[in-house]
Order: structure tokens, then C-alpha cells, then sequence
């Protein structure tokens, strides 16, 4: 694994390379992404993509007990403290790349902006992209550009919003029930109201 | 002339084929595949998301429910990775219960596998052979963790308790003759580990029995041979791991490739494909059932001679035993702290994988130093391997993405998640 890192900062630059709990990640521009992921394939045989995801950074660091709490008193819910510093560091993509040829592991991790999550799809890198993407997308609203089929995966047909973005309710935003009268299916505003049983703490 | 056009068929998500909620979109040409569009998330019930509002280990739980033919082996990955960030040392012999218990595991979904697969293709006796042998292993589970299916025995340090001197017996009952009962009750007077001894001893007649029913068996050949076939760098490029990798000839394992647990003092074999085609992969299967059960054999004889701790002594995240928890303020803190709060990790992120057998389970794991995840996910093997389902079934009969299905070892808790 040092051999890796010696040719990734020779390649990519000191401050790039991270290495951590025995695992390298690399940080690279989103702009250069698909610059980056090729050579990353074709120099060092990362011949597989083993997963890509999206990380929302917005409340990072914060515990409960720090946060705001929210006007339905203390059930400990609380709503999410935006961090202005954090918009153009709030969403990442993250890949993990796999070398079978050379027994290689990497991190690849590149932040995209808040106002415009977007980066380029590298589905013609890896063809398994294709749905990690989408998943991405559905998940956490990052856009892949000049992916060719950027639906839905995961959430219901007509699903509004990104669930595992950090300002969006445990509980969700609708709650769906049959109406007898109407004879189908109908969404509301959900009715429970969000409770945390465990606050999360941060101890140093 | 009539005009002459492709039509779409709807394929589940209720089809006894679609192995649970799978719903394909298939355009077809007569009864040709021109596309396969899998639309999934049916079952999808935000693992990751819950995960990241609950502290650590209220989370092994779920691990348990997204691949559900295969518990152990999730939570193996998801203690693995809280292991690391905090560099956790677990004792010998809980790693080589956890081996075991993923062997044991491997065989479990297999033989799901091999049942249902045979019965897509349309072979029914296999499924009851396979059942009969999975009730016993489903029973160890039991023995050890109190539930047939969703165990919650591994646990961060180790595991939640030693094995069982005694195995569980059946009772009496106005339907039993105890003639009955004492067949019944034959392989259980022992230990666990004399039952799951008295299972490796007996599983190699099993799998002779299977390979006797399907192997040579003209008509599984027919629905098998040539469908579906990968190339090894296809099957890269497409993300594949595990059996669906192997089975097109790479001899990948992260078993013998980047070893964890105890693995590296094991000795197994690794089977591959030549072809790539589902008969391969049906053979590399039926292969690995055997290597697990060698490895079983070597983790049962270990256990025998090395008796000891299963968990970490570290109380910060292993609970105290109940009798110091009597008498030990310091111990009674300690439960009550873990079991309210539970413990912080460092900053940082990991990722653990481990040869799961449909491939390679991942967890990748992100804390801020809280007690809770900032960010879990999932890297679920069935995902990759169902995203190929287009490119697998193109070209192919209408009957043979029921073999593909089958082929790719589909279970719906962990592609939804």
C-alpha cells in the first residue's frame, strides 16, 4: 500500500492523499473527475468500482445538545443548524475503487457544490456506475452529468425530495393510506411527530 | 401485412420468480429479449438513514434484515467496521466463532439458492432436499442466539455469548412416539458443537444428493448451459463480486485476498468458472458449500481445544457481566453508560468489506465522534450484480431471465436496503 501512496502523491499531490485507519482516500476537483478516474483505471488497475455514494455534510460535528431545539418541545427532536460555511463543502460523491489485478484498495472523494450538485457521470469509466448513480441521485440529489438515464431507483414513483440529505426529516414529509371513498391510494402530511430516543453526543 | 412491433411485459412485482418484489420491465421481440428495465425499491425501507439516528450497536439489528438469507455475515461487516475506528482487539476465539458462523452462513444462503433456483427453473424435488439440511444449520443459529433468523450475535468486541454446552432438544408431545423422538433427538445430546460436527460429517452425502439431482441432470444442463455468460473483464467493468465473478473465471476472494478474521490460518480452496455462463457459477456454488464445510470442520476442531473470553474486556463498548455488575460501581456505570448513550468513535471514515456469499458486503462508515454514524452505506453485492440484468438477459428467451435471476442470487433486503 505505501508503494500506492508514493505513486498517488507523486501523481496527484501531497495534500490529495490521505491515509487513515489503514485506508488511502483520495481527494480530487469534481471538474477533473473523469481525468482523474481514467488514469486512475488505466495507470494504477482500478479495474472495478465497488461502490459510489453521496455524503451530505451539512450538520457534520454537531450534537443535539448544541442544536437548536425544535418549537415541539423537548422530545429532543431538533431541527438541523446550517452550517454557512459549509455550502460549497456540503456534498460529496464518494468512490471506492478495487484493483483485482494489483490487491488495491482507494477512497476517491470529490465535493460538489451545494448551489449546483453536479458531476460528470463516470459511467464510461465503469460501466457499474450506471446504478449507483441513480442511486445517488435519488438518495441525495447529486446530478451526474451525461448520465443517460438519471431516474429514480430506490424511492416510490413520484417521490418528492432526497431522503438521506441531512435536512430531511426521519419521519418523512407524507404519510400514504387508502381513502374507501375515493377509492385509492392518497398522500397526506405526516401525522406522527418526530422524536429522538437517544440524543447523539459527541465526546472527545 | 400486419406491422409488426415489439411489446412490453410486465414481470412481477408478485411473480413466484421475481424472488420477492422484483419487477422487470421487459420489451420483447416475440420471445426475445431486446431490454430488461428492473425497477426495484419495493422493499426499500431506509436501513441507512435509521442507522444514522441511532447509536452503533442498534444498528447491528438491521444488518440482519437486509441480506435475509445471510444475517451473520452482514452484521460481520458492520461490526468490522466499528472494530477498526476503534481499533478494537477481539479475542481469538470469537473470531473464529464468527468464521464458523459465516461458514455455516455461506451455506445457508446457498442452499436457499440452490432450492430456489431449481424451482425457477422448474426442478421442485431440490427445494425440499435443500430445506431439509438448512432447518438444521437455521437450528445452530437458534442454539446460539435465541432466533432462527435475525441473530444480532455479533457484536463489536466479539460476540454476544460463548456457544451452548448443551443443544437445545426436541420435547414431548401427544404427536411425538418416543421412538420418534429419540431419532429426533439423536445428533443433539451434545454440545453445539457436536451437532454442527455431526452436520459436516453428514453434509458431504447432502451435496452428493444435490449434485446427483441436478448436476448431470439433462434437463437443469439445458436451462443453464450458455445463458447468461459474463467475461472476466466485463464482469469488472459490471462490478460483480464473489461467486458472479468467480464463475467467470477470476480467482478473486477476499478470504484469500485481503484476509480478515481469522481466514489466513484456514486452508480452503477457491473454485472458479471457466465459461462465465449460470452452470458455471451453479458449479462454483456447489463448490464453495464443500470448502465451507472444511473450513467448519477446522474452525469446530480449534474450538474444541480453546476455550476463553468471546468478547472484549473493554467496557466502553462491550457490556460488564451481570454478576460484577452487582457488586462493581465502576461495572454498573459502565452499563448504564452503554446501554444509554453508548460510545463515540473517532472522527473518521472506513470502509470494511468481507466475502459475503453473494459477494462483497460493504459497509463504509463516517463519524464525526458522535455515537451515532454520520453516514452509513450499504455496498450490497446483489446491486451491482441485478444493474447488469439488461446487459445479461438481452438477446436471451423470455424463460431464461428466470434462470438469470436465479443465477445472480437475488434477495431483495439488501439491493433495496
Amino acid at each position: 500500500m505505501q508503494d500506492l501512496k508514493t505513486q498517488l502523491v507523486e501523481e496527484f499531490g501531497k495534500d490529495k492523499v490521505v491515509e487513515a485507519f489503514g485506508e488511502l482516500t483520495l481527494t480530487v476537483d469534481a471538474a477533473d473527475i473523469i481525468k482523474s478516474c481514467l488514469k486512475l483505471r488505466d495507470v494504477f488497475f482500478f479495474d472495478t468500482l465497488i461502490d459510489l455514494c453521496g455524503v451530505d455534510y451539512l450538520t457534520y460535528g454537531q450534537s443535539d445538545w448544541d442544536a437548536n431545539a425544535s418549537s415541539s418541545g423537548f422530545g429532543r427532536a431538533r431541527e438541523a443548524q446550517i452550517d454557512e460555511d459549509r455550502h460549497d463543502k456540503r456534498f460529496a460523491t464518494v468512490y471506492h475503487l478495487l484493483s483485482v489485478r494489483k490487491n488495491h484498495r482507494l477512497r476517491v472523494k470529490a465535493f460538489v457544490d451545494e448551489a449546483q450538485p453536479m458531476i460528470k457521470t463516470v459511467t464510461g469509466v465503469w460501466a457499474v456506475a450506471d446504478w449507483y448513480e441513480r442511486e445517488a441521485f435519488d438518495l441525495m440529489g447529486i446530478l451526474f452529468e451525461n448520465h443517460t438515464d438519471l431516474r429514480r431507483i430506490l424511492t416510490d414513483y413520484g417521490f418528492v425530495g432526497h431522503p438521506l440529505r441531512k435536512d430531511f426529516p426521519m419521519i418523512g414529509e407524507v404519510e400514504m393510506r387508502y381513502d374507501e371513498k375515493l377509492g385509492r391510494v392518497v398522500y397526506e402530511p405526516v401525522s406522527i411527530e418526530p422524536n429522538i430516543n437517544v440524543p447523539r453526543v459527541i465526546r472527545k | 401485412m400486419a406491422e409488426i412491433r415489439n411489446y412490453t411485459l410486465n414481470f412481477g412485482p408478485q411473480h413466484p420468480a421475481a424472488h420477492g418484489v422484483l419487477r422487470l420491465i421487459l420489451e420483447i421481440d416475440g420471445e426475445v429479449i431486446e431490454r430488461a428495465d428492473p425497477h426495484i425499491g419495493l422493499l426499500h425501507r431506509g436501513t441507512e438513514k435509521l442507522a444514522e439516528s441511532k447509536p452503533y450497536n442498534q444498528s447491528i439489528g438491521y444488518m440482519d434484515r437486509l441480506d435475509y438469507v445471510s444475517m451473520m455475515c452482514n452484521e460481520h461487516a458492520y461490526v468490522r467496521a466499528i472494530e477498526t475506528m476503534l481499533e478494537l482487539e477481539v479475542p481469538q476465539r470469537a473470531q473464529y466463532i464468527r468464521v464458523m458462523f459465516d461458514e455455516i452462513t455461506r451455506i445457508l444462503n446457498h442452499l436457499m439458492w440452490l432450492g430456489t433456483h431449481g424451482l425457477d427453473v422448474g426442478a421442485m424435488s431440490i427445494f425440499l432436499y435443500a430445506f431439509r439440511e438448512r432447518e438444521k444449520l437455521i437450528d445452530c443459529y437458534e442454539a446460539v442466539s435465541g432466533s432462527r433468523m435475525h441473530a444480532t450475535y455479533y457484536r463489536p468486541g466479539g460476540v454476544y455469548r460463548d456457544l451452548p454446552e448443551k443443544m437445545p432438544q426436541y420435547l414431548k408431545n401427544d404427536f411425538r412416539k418416543p421412538k420418534e423422538l429419540e431419532v429426533m433427538n439423536k445428533n443433539r445430546q451434545g454440545s453445539l458443537l457436536d451437532f454442527i460436527d455431526d452436520f459436516v460429517k453428514e453434509f458431504p452425502k447432502s451435496i452428493k444428493q444435490y449434485d446427483d439431482l441436478l448436476t448431470d441432470n439433462r434437463i437443469w444442463k439445458q436451462r443453464l448451459v450458455n445463458i447468461g455468460i459474463v467475461s472476466a473483464n466485463r464482469a469488472k467493468q459490471l462490478g460483480f463480486t464473489g461467486p458472479m465473478l468467480r464463475g467467470s473465471g477470476v480467482a478473486w476472494d477476499l478470504r484469500k485476498n485481503q484476509p480478515y478474521a481469522v481466514y489466513d490460518k484456514l486452508e480452503f480452496d477457491i473454485p472458479v468458472g471457466v465459461t462465465g455462463d449460470s452452470y458455471d457459477r451453479y458449479l462454483v456454488r456447489m463448490e464453495e458449500m464443500r470448502q465451507s464445510n472444511h473450513i467448519i470442520k477446522q474452525c469446530i476442531d480449534w474450538l474444541r481445544l480453546n476455550p476463553g473470553s468471546v468478547m472484549s474486556n473493554d467496557h466502553k463498548v462491550a457490556p460488564p457481566n451481570r454478576e460484577a455488575m452487582k457488586d462493581d460501581m465502576e461495572s454498573l456505570i459502565h452499563h448504564f453508560k452503554l446501554f444509554t448513550e453508548g460510545y463515540c468513535l473517532p472522527e473518521g471514515e472506513v470502509y470494511s468489506a468481507i466475502e459475503h456469499p453473494k459477494g462483497e458486503f460493504g459497509i463504509y462508515l463516517i463519524s464525526d465522534g458522535a455515537n451515532k454514524p454520520y453516514r452509513v452505506k450499504i455496498r450490497a453485492p446483489g446491486f451491482a450484480h441485478l444493474a447488469a440484468m439488461d446487459e445479461m438477459a438481452k438477446g436471451h428467451m423470455l424463460s431464461d431471465v428466470v434462470t438469470i435471476i436465479g443465477t445472480q442470487d437475488i434477495v431483495f433486503g439488501e439491493i433495496d436496503r
